[in-house]
């Protein structure tokens, strides 16, 4: 019922390793770390979801929010490596339509 | 027909740190109704969505408690959210309810407002009672045999709001 987060720099790429559960409880820490990521310009934010197997509105919502925060700021955020069940939810809310998905790209960065 | 078999009910209190207990106790009621996999994570993500909405709009500055009590009838999983809350949580559910509008600019797009049509979407049946505090009932349908291809399609989703 946690949320483990890695902040990895390379190539001039900042990749967050999430691993654990998105929810009203630690998407809070999601935000302190992901927010400041996208706030700074030129930012290329990579967000890996390989070990992530639940997520919730409240979660979503902090995506949205940094979604917003890449428009203000000329940053950008990809998601990848989502298992089909928290995809789902992306699909379902539209959030997919809006949001840079990439599948299968879990070995990157690795 | 249809009486209840059992009837669980957990209280806790309306605290970020609880969601996730609710979550797994779900998750194992559902489990030992013989859901399949799907329906289980969308009961789940249902139930969430309802607690979160009484963790974070139910009380203001007092603390408060929820109450979750669980039906659990021969073709049915009937959960109830409720809170004693005095504050207009129910106006907060309602507001903004759909998906992403993706005709809109992502700058003027809302953080909130996914939780209700989440809950409607993943539930058969939701109706909403705003009388002392908010009561949320949602239904999944246990589905058999061969419907079960159709489980969690297109399924006929009301919501009676009230």
């Amino acid at each position: 019922m946690n949320l483990e987060i890695n902040h990895i720099e390379k190539e001039g790429k900042e990749y967050l390793f999430l691993q654990g559960e998105i929810d009203v409880y630690t998407s809070e820490k999601l935000k302190q770390t992901l927010l400041p990521l996208t706030a700074q310009k030129g930012n290329e934010v990579i967000v890996n979801f390989s070990d992530v197997n639940y997520i919730d509105s409240t979660g979503l919502g902090i995506f949205i929010g940094a979604l917003k925060s890449t428009h203000n700021h000329e940053s950008s955020m990809k998601l990848t490596g989502m298992a089909e069940r928290v995809r789902r939810l992306f699909n379902i809310t539209g959030l997919d339509e809006i949001i840079d998905i990439e599948d299968s790209e879990r070995e990157e960065a690795k | 027909m249809n009486q209840t078999s059992d009837f669980i009910e957990m209280k806790v209190p309306a605290k970020p740190e609880y969601v996730g207990v609710i979550r797994l106790t779900i998750s194992g009621i559902a489990n030992r109704l013989g859901y399949t996999y799907d329906d289980i994570e969308d009961i789940k993500i249902a139930v969430v969505e309802a607690c979160t909405n009484v963790v974070n709009h139910a009380y203001e500055a007092e603390e408060g408690q929820m109450t979750i009590g669980c039906g659990v009838y021969e073709d049915r999983l009937e959960v109830m959210v409720a809170d004693r809350g005095q504050s207009a949580s129910v106006d907060v559910l309602k507001d903004n309810v759909g998906p992403i509008s993706t005709d809109k600019p992502v700058t003027q797009l809302k953080e909130g407002g996914l939780g209700l049509f989440l809950i409607d979407t993943l539930m058969d049946k939701v109706e909403i009672n705003n009388d002392n505090g908010v009561i949320i009932i949602m239904t999944k349908f246990l589905q058999r045999g061969e419907v079960e291809q159709n489980a969690g399609g297109i399924s006929a989703t009301t919501t009676d709001r009230q």
